[in-house]
């Protein structure tokens, strides 16, 4: 039992500083492919991180043309852009300070440090993979910290609730700029170049060739992003974890967020990568897009604005 | 060696003589500071600085837009108090603060110091602090105070006096918490040559306070805090951390049939006892202030059924009040029957004619304070004043004498502070926190020093730029 308020802050830290290391993620396969010859799957569009933010009309608002540099500062760095980098930092850090008796000393100060080292970064505006490695960084030693200081209550469910539910949409997300990115969502082409600039960015480049042993495939990668319950930023392990942590807390007026966690992760568990792309990659991850946020809306429903 | 400046012909220095002798309960200390090279104490300064920077311990400065958050500066020289001197300190605390719980039943009751004469109606039931709405309210234990911070100060003459009795929401604990903290952790080798009276059960003796302020068995505590935007908010969530007890905002609570709740995730929950850090008249909209957001609406009614306690108690106020605290020392012959033990500082209060045209004469001479006023603002410190600003400041008086009391200038004693260019004498005071309960009356021995860190100031408060010492009181 804690309060709902407490509950909400411990949620929003968490999916913040989450939303955070992933959208570093997503820049730096932004990145990345920007870099590639267009021959080779690279893309010169790089709005694609602002238009899965829907923030391609406030950057348009104020820069002229789509630039990568600006982009990227834009993501990154601008505290004016409530979708940046450095904005996420923030939100998860004042979630913390605003909890601050609930979390332990070492989960404040990892957090607090993270974002007076953001501003710094921010302003000084250095090199972005810089930026973007140091981001992912400091989220595993946030994660790491919690996840060896904090005590195991509710606290500890709520947190990695966020964690669990923000990975969720981000991943799904993420495959969807990539598909988008190609242009042939359905399809199995061989971008061998685009297709390892995510995986690197989700850190599963290894996994792939350890499990497949073959040439990058989009069905496979999406297999391995989707429905591989031993991925650790797969949508299935995801499910499977929120599915437990709602478990774990006790009370009845969780009964609705944890019947559709149920729901949703048994339908992940009990799908195939065929079935997937029959139905269409960008059409199927548009509707997990939307049960992931509806998930969100119930959880924040039956604990975090009880009445 | 260090640069050590000897405080100024006619003060107190807590540590030095005039001579540049040591006193006593300095003695160790000294031997240990003349031992360590200025390098050293430089770095773990700056280590200090650091880890209060990670911690968190940080103020809200209002009305300072660029530092939202900024550092209170710690000195890493304590404030030494020679047992004997604290055992008498503590005697007359208590006797104060009963004095003071029992004024504040009695004005909410019968009103017998008034019959009696003993203090005019005026500045009791006329005073803005005064809430109509506690008449024949009957508290717990009666007590009103459960927490109280009193301001000591001692003079050139090296007397200690009573400064101002904080009743209402007394801040600071978490600092003389954290400062001791730092300082086993900065210089262990320091506790090993002194017996320095420990200070990290308070929040255990807050908590027990606070549950025996309630008449329910096993009753439910929290702290209520306007948010994370005020300038305590660290304290209030150290504090609830350190007690483990929920800490809460308006929001999170609300009454219904009769009885406070707090919202949880699984679901409402009843709260017995409310350690609040708001002011009164934000603490229910529809008693107090109908703009206010931090309170929860009907709480009053609530409270007035006694079927919630809050600390501490609505209208505490009128007993710290400047116009008040003149006759404090009345209060203790009146309801204990005893002696004062603990002195006042001689006060003119502007409202009687004489005083204010003795104050109008002796202007250069006198601090002349707002009654209403705290944390250092709307004060005039007449030797430091130019002739404008006195000017402007009589003008105020004669517009408003009732609203305005003087007091002589004093000189607070000054402690050896780490200043640029060495060690120079800098000027402090003393809050002891004394905890009240039907039982008994109990306080840590010590308190927060708070210190004026700009060379001849008298400002110790931190929103003006003072720093905090730790306060060490010598076992025998």
């Amino acid at each position: 039992m804690m309060l709902s308020r407490t509950a909400d802050h411990l949620f929003w830290m968490a999916r913040q500083m989450e939303r955070a290391e992933n959208l570093a993620r997503l820049l730096d396969v932004s990145l990345a492919v920007s870099m590639l010859p267009q021959s080779r799957g690279g893309s010169a569009d790089i709005a694609a991180p602002l238009a899965l933010t829907g923030m391609l009309e406030t950057y348009l608002d104020r820069h002229d043309a789509i630039d990568a540099r600006r982009v990227l500062h834009f993501m990154a760095y601008d505290s004016a852009n409530p979708a940046s980098i450095l904005s996420s930092l923030k939100a998860a850090r004042d979630n913390a300070h605003a909890v601050r008796g609930k979390i332990t000393a070492e989960m404040w100060m990892s957090i607090n440090a993270t974002w007076l080292e953001a501003r710094e970064l921010a302003a000084a505006g250095g090199d972005f993979q810089g930026f973007f490695d140091w981001v992912k960084e400091r989220s595993h030693l946030f994660r790491g910290a919690t996840h060896g200081t904090c005590q195991r209550t509710d606290a500890f469910s709520f947190i990695r609730l966020g964690t669990y539910l923000e990975r969720a949409d981000n991943t799904a997300r993420l495959l969807d700029v990539k598909s988008q990115l190609l242009g042939r969502e359905d399809d199995d082409s061989p971008d061998y170049h685009a297709w390892s600039a995510l995986l690197r960015a989700v850190g599963a480049f290894e996994a792939y060739h350890a499990l497949y042993r073959d040439a990058l495939s989009g069905r496979r990668v999406a297999e391995l992003l989707l429905l591989r319950p031993d991925m650790p930023r797969s949508l299935r392990a995801c499910f499977d974890e929120i599915r437990k942590w709602l478990e774990r807390l006790e009370s009845d007026n969780g009964r609705p967020a944890k019947r559709l966690a149920t729901e949703l992760q048994a339908a992940l568990a009990y799908s195939t990568v065929d079935e997937i792309f029959a139905e269409g990659l960008h059409p199927y991850l548009t509707r997990m897009l939307g049960d992931i946020d509806r998930l969100g809306g119930t959880v924040q429903r039956a604990y975090l604005e009880a009445a | 060696m260090h640069a050590l400046t000897l405080p100024e012909r006619g003060h107190f220095d807590e540590m030095l003589l005039q001579s540049g002798a040591v006193r006593s309960q300095y003695q160790g200390f000294s031997e240990w500071l003349q031992a360590q090279s200025p390098e050293v104490l430089h770095r773990k300064r700056e280590e200090a600085n650091q880890l209060f920077h990670r911690v968190g311990i940080t103020f809200s400065v209002y009305g300072d837009d660029a530092g939202a958050e900024r550092l209170i500066p710690f000195d890493t020289i304590p404030r030494i108090v020679p047992a004997a001197e604290w055992q008498t300190l503590e005697v007359g605390l208590k006797q104060r603060v009963r004095a003071l719980n029992a004024f504040l039943h009695d004005i909410y009751h019968d009103h017998e110091i008034v019959k009696a004469g003993v203090i005019p109606a005026g500045p009791v039931f006329g005073n803005a602090q005064y809430q109509p709405m506690m008449q024949d309210v009957d508290l717990p234990d009666r007590i009103y105070a459960h927490i109280a911070g009193v301001d000591i100060i001692r003079h050139a003459d090296g007397g200690c006096y009573v400064l101002e009795d904080n009743l209402r929401v007394p801040s600071g604990v978490s600092y003389m918490l954290e400062n001791r903290k730092m300082m086993m952790r900065l210089f262990p080798e320091l506790f090993a040559r002194h017996a320095v009276a420990p200070v990290d059960h308070y929040p255990a003796l807050l908590l027990d306070t606070l549950r025996k302020a309630s008449r329910v068995a096993n009753p439910t505590v929290v702290v209520l805090t306007p948010g994370h935007f005020n300038s305590a908010y660290f304290e209030h969530a150290f504090l609830a951390q350190q007690m483990g007890v929920e800490l809460v905002e308006g929001r999170d609570l609300f009454v219904r049939d009769d009885h406070v709740y707090m919202r949880t995730t699984a679901g409402h929950k009843r709260v017995d006892v409310i350690y609040r850090r708001i002011d009164d008249t934000f603490l229910d909209p529809l008693a107090f202030r109908p703009d206010s957001l931090l309170g929860v609406p009907g709480l009053m009614s609530v409270y007035r059924q006694g079927k919630v306690v809050l600390t501490n108690a609505i209208g505490t106020g009128v007993a710290d009040d400047k116009s008040i605290y003149p006759y404090v020392p009345a209060m203790i012959r009146f309801y204990l029957d005893e002696e004062p033990i603990l002195s006042n500082v001689e006060t003119w209060l502007c409202r009687e004619p004489e005083q204010l045209d003795y104050v109008l004469r002796h202007l250069p001479e006198l601090v002349v304070k707002e009654v209403h006023g705290a944390g250092g603002y709307g004060m005039l410190i007449g030797p430091a004043a130019t002739r404008a600003e006195i000017d402007a400041f009589r003008a105020r008086l004669i517009a408003d004498p009732a609203g305005y009391i003087a007091q002589p200038t004093l000189c607070l004693s000054s402690c050896p502070t780490f200043v640029e260019g060495g060690i120079a004498p800098r000027h402090i005071d003393l809050r002891p926190f004394v905890l009240s309960s039907g039982q008994d009356i109990k306080l840590v021995a010590g308190g927060l020093t708070r210190v004026a860190l700009k060379a001849g100031s008298l400002v110790v408060n931190s929103s003006q730029g003072g720093g905090t010492k730790d306060t060490w009181v010598l076992e025998d």
